[in-house]
């Protein structure tokens, strides 16, 4: 590690470093952020949904959206549509998107989450969590 | 960089490491290798989150799931079923203790819910031993804004307007302090950390040291800049072998990143930090002893004047403060003073860290904001008395503190308030007592603490605090006279006004407030030979109830000194002149037919 030498390179490396922290310092505040919930059973991981998460964690932090916050869930039981997501904006009945390709995770991105409007490709549900 | 999106926090404060944390994780990491997901999920050994009554604690995040009591056993079910199937754990969820539901988020939980954490921030949240952690947590911007931004004085007036005072027990204002100090010139100043926490059942020192202690050396960096010392010491106990640990790779992790050293952040400012490690005296957590035994003489204090800011370590300027007063130094300078002082009462700002311990259910570290009550502390954080018993006492400020009862429980705790109830803030040690603890013997046991930490310099604390354990000693033993009350009271007023330091000045408090506040039970003890907790064996008698006894002979057999006697079927007898009341007859009766009185 090469020294420190100025306020502004502390403030740098903070930025680098940021990451670290984010994901703890946003599940402290969970309830007031958009919660994407990626179904990661054997039947959604063998259809892409680790790539798909990776995907949508990449793109958020492209695209600078920092109110999201993304799990993985188990199998939601809709293994004809998997990747399966399920987003949840605070106070809105939550949405599942079946059969999620890149692009439909960049069109749920640029228009459910930052726009709030829904998309093609929402499927019915059919469950309800207990919390 | 590996991609991680989940992150779970096991707690590594001492307590839960002596509870297996380290072999918890051992357990998840080797999970998460046979699940394939070594490398999406990320697992940190923190800081203690305050909840030790349920430890080990892991939390997992982002979901915000806080598990209690979670054994190596569990890791494998914890990883299979949280983190493949996202399925939360039931069974390792609080449990309310009031509604038996379950809680999930620990911000629904009572013990946090009044909790406002500034000095723990980064407790259970960053791995201690990161320094990235803690950069990232805005981690030496502190430093970097008072060195490039600000002159001594100007960082000295924000000391001063927060309004912040010493942890450690004397509540000194802080900003004061390093103003005297700057106010010496001298070619060496030095700044000292007292990390020598030595009142019985308290940890907040060590907690802050083990789970966040970049937090101290930052601190210290800034508190050097502002009086103009190049040299920072810690002084900290030898029994922490953990939080020496941390610190040590917290001052080495800086140096390396230029942030101790020579011409830090470019700026041409220097300093540098080591450890010193105490024994273990009492005595050494007052600041004049604290330096004599850096300095390798006998821990003893000196009078002062002259205080340490004017001829301190090897003579030269010095300022010393606890941990716990450091550790709230950084978010001062980063978020203001008037933020600051907006926190606690009129006197006293911001918050105070306590270790709660004695018989109340929820032990742990907890920090409140100043002038929360008692009741708030005990009943709602701390969850009320253990085993449904009534609440008698609260002891604040360990040996040179006080003890509080039932009608100060509304009292708004600050360093004034508790001052003014014959106790003291102290370093904030808190051990609460219930109806079976007798008051005369908990002043017995703090008297024969100080008696066995006076370092014997001067007389009023070396033979006053042994002539004073004597005369609680004859009480508690059934042998005192109602002239003994009397000579404690005289007794403890010229101890208080002779002692050379803080040690003796204060040794007489748990005795005067005792008496003040339990004079009745003293009576009980002296005029009626009784203890009414239950406590003092030789005021104790065991007896048979005759007419629940019916001869099983199970006591007599239990009894280790055989003084029990009476026929299978009839009722048996104890010989008192023989009972070492050791209380195993009443523990195994099954009829309730032997009681204490």
């Amino acid at each position: 590690m090469a020294k420190i030498k100025s306020f502004a390179e502390l403030k740098k490396i903070k930025e680098q470093v940021q990451t670290r922290v984010e994901l703890r310092e946003k599940g402290e505040n969970i309830n007031d952020l958009i919660q994407i919930k990626v179904a990661m059973a054997t039947c959604g991981i063998a259809s892409g949904a680790r790539e798909i998460m990776n995907y949508m964690i990449d793109e958020l932090a492209s695209e600078g959206v920092d109110n999201v916050v993304i799990t993985q869930t188990g199998c939601m039981g809709y293994c004809y549509a998997e990747p399966t997501i399920e987003v949840t904006i605070p106070g809105k009945e939550s949405v599942i998107y079946g059969d999620v390709t890149e692009a439909k995770a960049l069109e749920i991105i640029q228009k459910h989450i930052v726009n709030g409007e829904m998309v093609d490709g929402i499927i019915p549900a059919t469950h309800k969590t207990i919390e | 960089m590996a991609n991680y999106n989940t992150h779970v926090l096991v707690c590594g404060g001492t307590g839960c490491i002596s509870a297996e944390s380290d072999l918890i994780i051992e357990n998840i990491e080797k999970q998460l290798v046979e699940e394939g997901m070594a490398d999406s999920v990320q697992v940190l050994k923190t800081g203690c989150f305050g909840f030790c009554e349920k430890g080990p604690i892991v939390k997992i995040l982002p979901d915000n799931t806080f598990y209690v009591q979670v054994t190596p056993d569990d890791a494998t079910e914890l990883v299979k079923e949280h983190i493949v199937k996202g399925r939360k754990v039931e069974r390792l969820l609080f449990t309310d203790p009031e509604t038996k539901e379950k809680v999930s988020d620990s911000k629904n939980m009572d013990f946090y819910k009044k909790q406002l954490r500034i000095a723990l921030r980064n407790c259970g949240i960053i791995d201690p031993d990161k320094i990235e952690d803690y950069i990232a947590r805005d981690g030496y911007s502190a430093l970097g804004k008072v060195l490039t931004e600000m002159t001594q004085d100007e960082l000295i007036d924000i000391m001063k307007a927060s309004g912040l005072r010493g942890r450690g027990g004397g509540g000194f204002p802080t900003g004061l302090k390093w103003n005297f100090a700057k106010g010496y010139a001298s070619d060496q100043k030095y700044v000292i950390c007292n990390a020598d926490e030595g009142d019985p059942g308290a940890f907040m020192d060590r907690s802050i040291l083990e789970g966040d202690p970049h937090s101290i050396v930052e601190a210290m960096a800034i508190n050097g800049y502002a009086i103009g010392a190049t040299i920072g010491k810690v002084y900290i106990r030898a029994e922490y072998p953990l939080a020496i640990k941390r610190l040590e790779k917290a001052i080495d992790d800086a140096r390396e990143y230029g942030l101790l050293g020579e011409d830090i952040m470019g700026t041409g400012f220097n300093f540098d930090i080591d450890l010193t490690y105490g024994a273990g005296a009492f005595v050494c957590g007052e600041e004049t002893a604290l330096i004599h035994s850096m300095e390798g003489e006998r821990g003893e204090p000196t009078t002062k004047p002259p205080f340490p800011a004017e001829s301190g370590y090897w003579g030269k300027p010095t300022n010393v403060n606890n941990v716990e007063t450091f550790a709230n130094v950084p978010v001062i300078i980063l978020k203001g003073a008037d933020w600051f002082a907006s926190i606690g009462s009129e006197k006293s700002k911001g918050t105070k860290v306590f270790a709660l311990a004695g018989k109340i259910n929820n032990v742990g570290l907890i920090e409140v904001p100043m002038g929360t009550t008692l009741r708030e502390v005990i009943y709602d954080i701390g969850g009320g008395i253990k085993d449904g018993k009534k609440f008698k006492s609260v002891q604040t400020g360990g040996p040179s503190g006080g003890c509080l009862t039932a009608k100060d429980l509304d009292t708004p705790i600050d360093y004034d308030n508790l001052i003014a109830k014959g106790s003291m803030m102290g370093s904030g040690g808190m051990i609460v007592m219930d109806e079976d603890d007798c008051m005369v013997s908990v002043a017995k046991f703090y008297l024969q603490f100080t008696e066995e930490e006076s370092c014997g310099k001067c007389t009023p604390c070396r033979v006053g605090t042994k002539r004073l354990s004597e005369l609680l000693e004859l009480i508690t033993e059934g042998k005192g006279e109602m002239k003994h009350l009397d000579e404690l009271k005289h007794l403890s007023r010229v101890i208080k006004d002779t002692a050379l330091c803080g040690l003796g000045q204060t040794a007489p408090n748990p005795v005067l407030s005792t008496m003040e506040a339990f004079a009745d039970e003293y009576l009980a003890h002296i005029k009626d030979g009784k203890c009414p907790a239950g406590q003092c064996k030789n005021l104790l008698e065991y007896k048979v109830l005759e007419d629940k006894c019916i001869g099983c002979t199970a006591c007599a057999r239990v009894c280790p000194v055989n003084c029990i006697s009476g026929e299978v079927k009839k009722l048996h007898v104890i010989d008192q002149s023989a009972c070492i009341k050791c209380g195993a007859c009443m523990d195994k009766c099954k009829f309730d037919a032997i009681i204490k009185q």
